[in-house]
């Protein structure tokens, strides 16, 4: 899709030849993978929930100002642990290998509003088969933005470094949204498809547990400290969504990432999926605490090319992906948040400008920017 | 307002707090034994018997029910990071004051599990738990005579009951390859010195397998005694063919451990329609491996047919018995057991 495909140098053996090789370094984790690992989610998720019992205990008394920061500071890195390193990989099924069911992709549930069951479907299954092909992949853009040069610009896109900063904020309703592919779905007709109204039922019970537990349980068991307590918890939840959208606009919207047209993956190969996969994806580079608290999607990369490993082991996958990369002469789009966060944001206002020049229209690639 | 209403009612309450967690999910992290957990046990204590079996003293969770001497428990062990549920028999009394109760354990060769508890288990160690369960079990009217007839570690449901119950006249015929193998081998020897038993050992590296026809020999009066056979396949047929032979058979009371398998089909795609996954699976590997490796959350128990822990509606298709080589096939309602069923042909299993 972009001007020149940093594909093209790579004959059809080797791309091949680079699937094998990384089916190769997927059977070694898996060979291997065991007690530790279990241990490690284990452990995570003990901790997250200390964290959270803990914060919110001081936050009882959140009329105290230290106790206030100190029990927003706790609440946030909790939600975001529950967020990233537990929801999003346990309902990747990363840990259903240990049989264990309470920490199975079939039976999780997480401090969402967006149901587990239909993020499951709109994110592991549409996503990540579909990653960034234009009209396949809702979350390339989340279809209120216009995220390559080749889609057709519309006055709306004008208004999209806005909608992107409110989305961020409000991420989690933003995904939930996003799941019930609201905007088709509020065409009159589609309003009253019972299979629809369902799943927007479960929504809407999902949100009233959430809202009821974090805006007026909690607080009103702070008794006086009832305002500070709401307070505490709507900036835990803005810090945790304004964090998780981050991090995910890092995974694919970086300059450098390639997207797909529709046509290019009729009848990929293997090898085909995976260079999709890692042209696809951009990392995050930093410390062991910077990848912890990404959920190891700071590993976009990684992740992508094997999104049911245990993602304590992405780091150790990703030196040898990265030896690939060189070999086979590919970019591996990487650097340090602040970086990948501007550069995606730079990208969100640039192309909420038309284009310098025109892009070629053909009635084809037409078709296919409307469905997107 | 009852106090089990008001129970009810804020512990409604308390998940209102924890949501989308349990409060139980909370609990856990502190007591995991303690009444009203989903039912768990400790291991405090790993002690040898022979070279390749060992007694795991558990101290089960407080929702425990106590077992009847005889009885297996299934437990869930933690194997390189992977839950594995395994039936043991009790071989504990049910008398014992401490509150803990005991399995035995042998070896077999490649058995994750039972190599696992051998020469791994860690005192410490949280473990999984179901209530006990069988009924190969001691009536409720003492028999005068008793004969306990066992092999290899089917001597473990029948210590069980040993430890437990005194009768006036027990005999047991216990075969293991050589004398080091016989578990519990020092206190069968006590009871005997004490005159609580009589005792033949039968050692199949010498002297051969055993030849149910022997029994006359060794014990000529078995046919009137009331008897609990434990050990592999070949043994138990061959005892429930003798006791039939003589008109007995009311008086044969046997347990078997391990499916033996006789067919092999041909297999087919199969569909866990509940989840939408679909793969396929040859006529020989049991549809609960087929589910596991497939990544569908399967219910599962002992793994060898007993349980029935592992039940699950066949909602289209067939599927054969792993034991008996029995076609089942779907109609509304018909559950099977995925641990001992393969696919005979495409099926759709409700997971
Ligand atoms: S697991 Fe026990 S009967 Fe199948």
């Amino acid at each position: 899709m972009t001007a020149i495909d940093p594909t093209a140098h790579l004959t059809a053996e080797q791309i091949e030849e680079l699937g094998r090789e990384l089916d190769a370094i997927r059977d070694e984790v898996i060979a291997d993978r065991g007690e530790k690992d279990a241990a490690y989610i284990r452990k995570v998720i003990s901790a997250q929930r200390t964290l959270e019992l803990a914060s919110r205990g001081v936050l009882l008394f959140s009329i105290f100002p230290p106790a206030w920061v100190l029990g927003t500071a706790g609440l946030s890195v909790a939600k975001i642990m529950d967020n990233m390193e537990i929801g999003h990989n346990i309902l990747h099924g990363q840990w259903d290998w240990m049989r264990d069911p309470k920490i199975h992709s079939t039976t999780w549930e997480w401090d969402h509003v967006s149901p587990a069951e239909q993020w499951k479907h709109s994110h592991n299954e549409l996503h990540h088969t579909y990653t960034n092909v234009i009209g396949k992949d809702n979350d390339l853009g989340y279809g209120i933005m216009r995220v390559d040069e080749d889609q057709k610009w519309h006055p709306f896109h004008l208004g999209q470094p806005l909608w992107n900063f409110l989305n961020a904020c409000f991420f989690e309703y933003g995904i939930a949204a996003y799941d019930l592919e609201l905007g088709k779905n509020l065409h009159k007709r589609r309003r009253k498809n019972p299979e629809f109204r369902a799943r927007a039922k479960a929504v809407g019970r999902k949100i009233r547990k959430q809202v009821l537990k974090d805006y007026v349980i909690h607080p009103l068991l702070s008794g006086p400290s009832f305002l500070p307590t709401l307070a505490a918890t709507f900036t835990a939840n803005l810090v945790r969504n304004i964090w998780t959208h981050s991090v995910i606009m890092c995974g694919h919207f970086p300059e450098g990432v390639q997207v797909f047209e529709r046509r290019s993956i009729k009848g990929e190969t293997r090898g085909q999926w995976y260079l999709r996969q890692m042209m696809g994806s951009a990392n995050i580079s930093g410390s062991k605490a910077m990848h912890f608290m990404t959920g190891n999607l700071s590993h976009q990369i990684e992740h992508h090319l094997f999104p049911d490993l245990p993602s304590n082991r992405y780091a150790e996958v990703a030196v040898k992906v990265r030896a690939l990369f060189e070999k086979y002469e590919l970019e591996y789009v990487t650097g340090p948040l602040p970086k990948q966060v501007f550069s995606a944001w730079h990208k969100v206002v640039r192309l909420s400008l038309p284009n310098k020049k025109p892009a070629v229209k053909t009635p084809d690639r037409e078709q296919e920017l409307v469905a997107a | 307002m009852t106090s089990t209403a008001l129970r009810s009612r804020a512990w409604k309450l308390l998940e209102m707090v924890t949501t989308p967690l349990l409060p139980s999910d909370y609990l856990d992290l502190v007591s995991p034994l303690r009444a009203g957990a989903d039912l768990r046990g400790r291991i405090e204590a790993v002690h040898p018997e022979t070279g390749d079996a060992a007694t795991i003293v558990i101290r089960p969770g407080r929702g425990w029910r106590g077992h009847t001497a005889g009885q297996y428990v299934r437990i869930g062990v933690d194997v390189d990071g992977v839950r594995l549920w395994r039936a043991y028999s009790l071989t504990s009394p049910t008398s014992r004051q401490d509150g803990r109760v005991t399995i035995t354990v042998k070896a077999i060769p490649d058995g994750k599990v039972s190599n696992h508890l051998v020469r791994r288990a860690k005192p410490g160690t949280l473990i999984q738990l179901d209530q006990p369960t069988g009924d190969f079990v001691l009536p409720q009217a003492k028999p005068a005579k008793v004969l306990y007839l066992t092999a290899g570690s089917g001597i473990t449901p029948v210590m069980g009951m040993l430890r437990d119950t005194e009768f006036d006249d027990v005999v047991m015929v216990h075969c293991a390859p050589q004398p080091q193998d016989v578990i519990f081998r020092n206190e069968l020897h006590d009871l005997v010195a004490d005159k609580k038993l009589r005792l033949t050992e039968v050692h199949t590296d010498t002297d051969g397998i055993l030849d149910i026809a022997r029994l006359d020999e060794l014990v000529p009066d078995w046919a009137e005694r009331e008897t609990w056979a434990c050990g592999p396949a070949g043994l138990l047929d061959a005892a429930e063919e003798h006791w039939a032979e003589h008109g007995v058979q009311e008086r044969l009371h046997t347990e078997r451990f391990r499916p033996s398998i006789v067919v092999t089909g041909d297999g087919g795609e199969v569909t866990f329609s509940a989840t939408g996954k679909t793969v396929d699976a040859d006529g020989a590997t049991p549809l609960l491996d087929i589910g596991e490796e497939a990544g569908v959350l399967m219910p599962s128990g002992c793994r060898m047919g007993i349980c029935f822990g592992c039940v699950t509606p066949l909602k289209a298709g067939a599927v054969r018995d792993l034991r008996t080589g029995e076609i089942t096939e779907a109609e509304p309602g018909v559950l099977i057991q995925t641990c001992v069923s393969a696919a005979a042909g495409p099926c759709d299993i409700e997971r």
